[in-house]
Formats: C-alpha cells, structure tokens, sequence
C-alpha cells in the first residue's frame, strides 16, 4: 500500500514520531527499532549533552525533528532554531513556545510569529499547538510544513481531552496533522488515526511504561490499525437498533 | 548587645524595595494563618485524590495527619514525578569560590564569628576549579558564595559565571540576595538560575538566628526570588532551613511562596530544595517539630504532589541510601561530586573550611550509576541559555 506521510515534499513511510525527551540514549535505538520511527524529536538543549554527540546515537535513515524547548517567545524560538541547524540537525524544526511553567501549554500567537520568522530563514516549521483553528490557519498561512495540537496536557497521559477540536483542524486544514502530547495508550494513538490524524507523536507513555520495547511495538500496531481503518472508511455506527424491515411498514394508506 | 542590632525589618538604604509587590507580606500572612492541627485524614484523603491540588490540599499533606499517609504520599509522588519529569534525573555540583561571610547566622559554620579559614578563589583558581570539574563530565553547576558584598562583589561573582559559562551549559548562583539590576548584570554573564534560602518564614524566629549583617534583613531576602525573576532569571529556587522554626509552618511558607510567584510569573521554572537541621539523636526529650527522615519524605513529597511540574533537589547534606531512594519519587535533581571547601576540586588540601559536613561524597560516576540502576536516566543538560 503507497500510503506516505508526506511533510514538505519529504516522504516518510512511518506514521509514528517518536519524542525523545524522557528516553535514554540507549533506549532510543530499540525504540525506533520496535515502533518503526523514521522521525525523532529531539530537544535543542539535549543535544550535545555527555556522551557524545546524540546525533550519533540516531540510528542511521531516521530524520531528526529538533525542537525548540526552552523558548518562552517567537525570538527565543528561532535562536533555538538557528542553534539546531549548526549542531547539524538539518531544517526540519519543531516550534515549542511555552511560558507557563505549570501546564506547559503552547503559546499559539507567539508559535505562529516563529513559524512566520523560521518559514523566511528557510527552515521546515512544525508548529505544537493548542488545537484552535484561527492558530492553525495563521500558522499555515505563516508557513508551517504541519500542525501537531495537543491531545492532552504534555506528559499527562490524559488521552484524546481535545479530540473534538482536533477534528476539526483534519477537517479544515490541508496539511498533515499530527497529534502531540497526552497521548497514553495505544488505543488513544488508533483512536486519533481513525479519525483521520496523520500521525501521532508520544513519548511518555512509551518511556514510562513497564516494558518499552513492547509498548513501543503496540504504539506500532495502533498507529497502522487506525490508519488502516481510516483509509477503508469506517462503517456506519449507529447509535439505535437498524431494523431490518421498516418501523413504519404497518402504515396501511 | 541586642539594642544595638539593626531593625531586621528595616531595609538598608542600598536595598531594593518592591514597592509594587506584597507577595513576601501574603505569604507570611498566610503562613501565620496555617493551622496544621486543624487538618483530618479526610482532609489528607481528599487531597491525595485532587487532580490539581489547591493550597488547601498542600496544607493538609504537610499536617500531622497526613503522617500516617505516607506511603500513599510517595506513591502519589512517584506518579507525579513520573508523569512530568519521565525517568530524567538531573545532576549538578556546587562550587563554593568563596567562605567570607559578613553576617551572624547562629546555626552556621561559615558566619563570621567563627574562627575559621577564610579563602577566595581568584579568577585563575575559579578557572581551574572548573576545569577540573568539567573534565569529570559535569555539565551543570550552582557557584556559591558565604555572604559577603565586600569579598565577594556582584562583579567577582558575573565573572565567575562568565568562567562558569565556557565550561559548563547551566549556570546557577545561590549567593547573597540582590537587586533586580544586579540579578541582570549576573543574568547577562551567564547564570539563569537563582537560589536564595529563606532559612525560616517566621521573621521573629529569624531575628533571633541572623543578629547581624545583610542577611539579617528579613523582607530583602524575602524578595530575592521576585528580583531574580524581573532580572531576567529563568529558574529561581526556595527553600526553607526545616527545623530551625517549625518545619510543617516553614515548608508551607515555602510552598506558598513558589506558588504564589509562579501565578504571577507562569514563565518562571520553579524548585525547591530541603536541607533541614538533623535533630540530635538520643535526646531524651523527642522534640515533635523535629525533622527526621520521615518528615523530611512528607515535605518533599507534599512539594512534589502540590507543586508536580516543579524542580526538586534532594541535599547533600543527606545519605546516599536516602537520596537514592527519593530520586524518581520526588526529587528531580541530585548533586554528585561534591566539596563544599574552597579550592577543593585541585587542591590536595583546600584553602577554607567547609560550610556544612557533607554525607554523600559520591563522584558523578558513581551517582550516575546509582540513578541507573534504579532504572532512571542520568540527565547531564536540560537546558539552553539563550542571551539577551
């Protein structure tokens, strides 16, 4: 089946990005291994961290989604940005904005400023966002190359709490949206493809889950099960009992 | 004599006052009303069950009643700290370039009425110091002074950050309190993170411990974090010294104050740390505001559950098997590495006395191993500074 994830022209084969905030290094490989990652999040400020340069623990074929934690405004994000390119992590950048210490909410109006500044110096915009759809669209219009809102607050493992407003994002926006954060299981990844996500990212229910190479593996099926069912366009789900012959039938004349 | 001490109340007239703020009165205010006996094991239930725990809920995990909850605490904790920080575990050293010390703490080894040896690294000792340092992998350090505007000026200090910022990603200071400005000239040299002890809550209380100097100013300290933020500091740090006052009152100020400062800075990281006072073993007289192992496990715990997306950095002043033990549960942050002595980290024989007995002299290596085998990740750098 040709069914690419296609982000700025670039064609990707899995469906599944992996964040790689809470991993260790060691683990990454097993992870990409077992969830069949060809994207990666990494954070600009763990790059470069001990042992080594964590560019070269990226196993080989796999693109490297830098992101900009750390940046509490749109100037803040393209420094990050621009740091991320000379540590050679390539064009594609996920613009993180946050200046809420608590919930580590996305700052919309400031992502898309740095999605509009990023766009100019030629980078590849991947805006997390709150899934609002006037943000969405600025952010599009502005640049982005994709729109990754938010399921749940980051870390929380809290499931699909926006998948109302995510759906209408798949509706209205033309460019692949990709879940991020909050995202717990297996089932709330299939849940968001079904309905017609164009990936999913997660990093916390795999990292902290009993055994990671299995959960990495589940997330794997998921991901493709909800695909997959999107694709086949998903029956009718009725809410009532379908008679099978009609509820009015008895109507003599 | 004690009529002629300072007004502890009183600012010195180069003291910044914020005269826009009253988080430093609402929080005493607060911690005066705090009443920790009036809490239940429904209160303590209710706030185990919170999804966003409120004040309320914080008062009631530091209370007397929540003692017998205590492995449900940790267990909440670990969750929390599960949920927001991952496997991660922090590490950082402690630097101290400097043991002059201008004010009168009664509890500790460097005030300046003790008869110990004074030294200050110069530039080129600083510079070496850290050297040996990064070589050891450490990617991250918090400098420390004693308390001394005149040995240690806010200039000494930028440039020892400046030093600081060539050798290492994170730069931290917890030093004397200083004025918004000040905090941003320290800003530009590179340190993002600041952390001032409020040692005790209770200005009467603190009177009596800090009879002379600076520090004897309780509202300046008091204030320091908020400074810090306006300066233009990432992170700022609180703790209270558990055991000099009542600790249960100490840790809800303490709580409270991050609190209230990171709602009207959401941009501002927020942690906290815990020494405390150990209580003398074999006193006769249990004394019940003691802070043992056990209290110590509540109040982190209590921060951790109050407060989950804050930093937590368990003391040195602990022993291995604790600070193994509360990494992944509540703590956030661990030190390794460390010489609280001057000129320590190359020196065979350091050139001043140590401020405090330390009872985990493990290198970095080796806590790293510890965080590994306990199935966390030893986090070198979370950061990135970014200038201007």
């Amino acid at each position: 089946m040709d069914d690419k994830l296609i982000i700025a022209g670039h064609e990707f084969n899995s469906r599944f990005i992996l964040g790689s905030g809470k991993f260790d290094l060691d683990l990454i490989n097993a992870a990409v291994e077992h969830a069949g990652a060809e994207i990666i999040t990494l954070a600009l400020r763990r790059v470069n961290s001990f042992n080594g340069n964590i560019l070269e623990h990226i196993p080989k074929g796999v693109t490297l989604l830098p992101n900009t934690s750390g940046a509490r405004n749109a100037e803040e994000a393209v420094r990050i940005a621009r740091l991320a390119r000379e540590a050679g992590c390539g064009e594609f950048i996920k613009i993180e904005v946050i200046h809420d210490s608590k919930y580590l909410l996305p700052d919309n109006y400031e992502t898309a400023k740095a999605c509009e500044m990023l766009a100019k110096e030629g980078f590849i915009p991947m805006p997390y966002m709150y899934p609002d759809l006037y943000a969405a669209r600025d952010m599009v219009n502005a640049g982005a190359a994709a729109v990754m809102p938010l399921a749940a607050p980051i870390g929380s493992n809290q499931g699909l709490s926006t998948k109302q407003f995510i759906r209408i994002l798949i509706e209205e926006i033309d460019l692949p949206i990709i879940v991020d954060a909050g995202i717990g299981r297996p089932s709330q990844a299939c849940e968001a493809m079904e309905m017609g996500a164009s990936a999913i990212m997660a990093n916390t229910a795999i990292a902290t889950a009993g055994n990671i190479v299995d959960m990495a593996k589940a997330f794997r099926h998921a991901i493709i099960a909800g695909r997959t069912a999107y694709l086949a366009g998903t029956g009718r789900v009725l809410d009532k009992a379908d008679a099978s012959s009609p509820l009015t039938g008895f109507i003599m004349e | 004599m004690p009529e002629q001490r300072t007004d502890h109340m009183t600012y010195l007239p180069d003291m910044e006052i914020l005269e826009d703020s009253d988080i430093g009165e609402q929080v005493v205010a607060r911690m005066k009303a705090y009443d920790y006996n009036k809490y239940t094991a429904a209160d303590v239930k209710r706030a185990l069950e919170a999804e966003y725990p409120s004040t309320e809920d914080f008062a009631a995990l530091l209370s007397p009643a929540a003692e017998p909850f205590l492995e449900q605490m940790a267990a909440k904790a670990t969750v929390e700290t599960r949920k927001h920080f991952g496997n991660s575990v922090c590490l950082f050293t402690p630097l101290y370039i400097s043991n002059y010390c201008e004010n009168y703490c009664i509890y500790c080894g460097f005030n300046c009425h003790n008869k110990i040896r004074r030294a200050k690294l110069d530039y080129d000792g600083i510079r070496r110091e850290m050297e040996a340092i990064a070589k050891t992998g450490m990617e991250e350090i918090l400098i420390l002074t004693g308390e001394s505007r005149k040995m240690s000026d806010v200039e000494y200090i930028g440039e020892a950050c400046r030093i600081a910022h060539e050798y290492f990603k994170n730069v931290g200071i917890e030093v004397y309190p200083m004025n918004t400005d000040e905090y941003a000239y320290v800003h530009k040299c590179g340190a993002d993170y600041v952390t001032v002890f409020q040692e005790t809550y209770n200005s009467d209380k603190y009177e009596t411990l800090h009879l002379a100097g600076h520090k004897r100013i309780f509202p300046y300290r008091l204030n320091a974090q908020e400074r810090a933020i306006r300066g233009g500091m990432r992170g700022v740090a609180f703790a209270a010294l558990l055991g000099l006052d009542d600790f249960r009152k100490d840790a809800y100020a303490v709580g409270t104050h991050a609190y209230l400062l990171q709602r009207k800075y959401p941009h501002a990281e927020i942690s906290f740390s815990c020494p405390r006072l150990r209580p003398i073993i074999n006193n006769d007289k249990i004394n019940p505001k003691d802070v043992h192992e056990r209290q110590l496990l509540q109040v982190m715990c209590a921060y951790r559950i109050f407060m989950p997306f804050a930093g937590l950095t368990i003391s040195t002043r602990e022993r291995a098997g604790f600070r193994d033990n509360v990494i992944g549960m509540c703590a956030t942050k661990i030190s390794a590495g460390v010489s609280t002595g001057i000129g320590s980290h190359t020196e065979e024989e350091s050139k001043g006395d140590n401020q405090f007995e330390i009872s985990d002299d493990r290198t970095l290596d080796e806590v790293c191993a510890a965080i590994r085998n306990r199935g966390l990740q030893p986090v070198l750098n979370d950061y990135v500074y970014i200038s201007g």
